[in-house]
C-alpha cells in the first residue's frame, strides 16, 4: 500500500524481509546500512532482546532522492523470524509493498523455510493481498556455507511459482543488493 | 484511495489536516503533533520538531499502536482508543483516527494530560472527516508513475543501490 502525497511530492513504499529465524534479515538490513550512501539513508531501528534476536522488527529508511519532482523513499522493515512472534509478523506486514524471502541453504533448515514460506502466504491471506499480484523475491542467503543445498533443490522446495530468486551471502554482502534492486524495481512497476 | 492498494494525499487535504493541527497545538499547549498512517508512515506535523526524527518516531509509533490493539484484543476489547506515554520531562498521548491514521500528541510541563485529552476528542472527528473525505475520493488522475519516471527510478536505484 503505497503512499503518494501530493503535497509533499513523495511517494513512499514498504519493503519487508521475511523468512525464517535467524536466517540473515537482519544482516541484509545492516549490510544495507553500512554500504549506502549515509545521505540517503535515515536511522537503523532494531527492535531486539538481549541476545539480538529480532524481538518486533528492524527498520531501516532509504531515500532514492528527488525523481522528476517526486521525492521517493523506501521503508525496509524485517520481521521477527522465530515462530511464536506470527502475531508481530502480520502487523508488521500491514502496507506492505513488496517482500524479500530470506531462504537459509541448510538442509537442517529446510522444513523451517518451508513453515515460514506457508506463513507468509497464511498472513498476506489474513489482510487479503494476492501473493500473485504482490512483488515477491526470493533470497537463498549462506550460499558460502559448505552444507549450502544445490539451488535446484532449494528452488523446488520453497519456490514452486518461480519467482525471481537470487543467491546470497548477507554477511559478506553477497547478493544482497541485487535482491533489494530487483524487489525495489518490482515495486515501482507495479505502482505504475 | 485509502485502505488497500495505493492511495493519495492532495495538497488540499494536507491544508486541512495542517490547519487542524495549528488549532489542536494552541489549544492544548502542545510542544508538537504529528500525524502518521496507520502503516507507520509520517504524514504532517505542527509545533516544534526540533532534532525529532518523524520517520522513525511514525514507524515506532503506529507499531506501538499495533501491538496494543492486539493486546487490547487479547483482553477482550475492540481496540484501545489511545495511548499515554509519562515521561519525565515530556509527555505523549497517541489516539486512533477512524482506523486510519494515528495522531500524536506531544507535551511539556506548559499543559496537562486532561487539556490534552479534551482538545483530542474535539479534534479527532474532524482529522477523521478529512481521512473519510480522501477514502471517498477517486484517486487523482495523471499521477507521477508514467514510464518515463520509473526508467529514471530504475536508473536511480541501479546507481544507488550498487553495493
Amino acid at each position: 500500500m503505497s503512499m503518494i502525497n501530493y503535497a509533499s511530492r513523495e511517494i513512499n513504499c514498504k519493503l519487508v524481509y521475511y523468512g525464517p529465524g535467524l536466517g540473515g534479515k537482519t544482516t541484509n538490513l545492516e549490510y544495507i546500512y553500512e554500504r549506502v550512501n549515509p545521505e540517503t539513508r535515515g536511522k537503523l531501528i532494531s527492535l531486539a532482546t538481549e541476545q539480538e534476536r529480532t524481538l518486533f522488527f528492524d527498520f531501516l529508511p532509504v531515500d532514492l532522492g528527488e525523481i522528476r519532482g517526486f521525492k521517493t523513499r523506501f521503508h525496509l522493515y524485517t520481521v521477527p523470524g522465530q515462530v511464536y512472534y506470527n502475531a508481530s509478523r502480520r502487523l508488521i506486514l500491514k502496507g506492505v509493498d513488496g517482500i524479500v524471502f530470506v531462504a537459509d541453504s541448510q538442509p537442517e533448515r529446510m522444513d523451517a523455510n518451508i513453515a515460514s514460506m506457508h506463513n507468509l502466504y497464511e498472513n498476506l491471506a489474513e489482510y487479503g493481498y494476492d501473493p500473485r499480484t504482490l512483488p515477491i523475491v526470493l533470497q537463498y542467503n549462506k550460499r558460502d556455507l559448505p552444507n549450502a543445498l544445490p539451488i535446484a533443490e532449494l528452488r523446488e522446495q520453497i519456490n514452486p511459482d518461480h519467482l525471481p530468486e537470487f543467491e546470497a551471502t548477507a554477511v559478506e554482502g553477497e547478493g544482497v543488493f541485487d535482491t533489494l534492486k530487483a524487489v525495489s524495481k518490482l515495486v515501482l512497476k507495479s505502482l505504475g | 484511495m485509502m485502505a488497500d492498494g495505493q492511495w493519495a494525499i492532495a495538497a488540499e487535504d494536507l491544508a486541512r489536516l495542517d490547519a487542524l493541527l495549528a488549532s489542536f497545538l494552541s489549544e492544548a499547549r502542545l510542544r508538537c503533533a504529528l500525524l502518521l498512517d496507520r502503516t507507520g508512515r509520517f504524514l504532517t506535523a505542527a509545533g516544534e520538531t526540533g532534532e525529532l526524527d518523524p520517520t522513525t518516531f511514525a514507524s515506532l509509533a503506529a507499531a506501538d499502536f499495533a501491538a496494543s490493539d492486539q493486546l487490547a484484543q487479547l483482553l477482550g476489547e475492540a481496540d484501545f482508543s489511545s495511548l499515554y506515554h509519562a515521561g519525565e520531562r515530556q509527555s505523549m498521548l497517541l489516539a486512533d483516527v477512524g482506523g486510519q491514521a494515528i495522531l500524536a500528541a506531544i507535551f511539556d510541563d506548559r499543559s496537562t494530560l486532561g487539556l490534552v485529552r479534551l482538545q483530542m476528542r474535539a479534534l479527532l472527528p474532524q482529522v477523521a472527516a478529512v481521512f473519510a473525505e480522501m477514502g471517498d475520493r477517486a484517486p487523482a488522475p495523471g499521477g507521477p508513475l508514467d514510464p518515463a519516471w520509473l526508467a529514471a527510478a530504475a536508473d536511480e536505484i541501479d546507481r544507488l543501490f550498487n553495493g
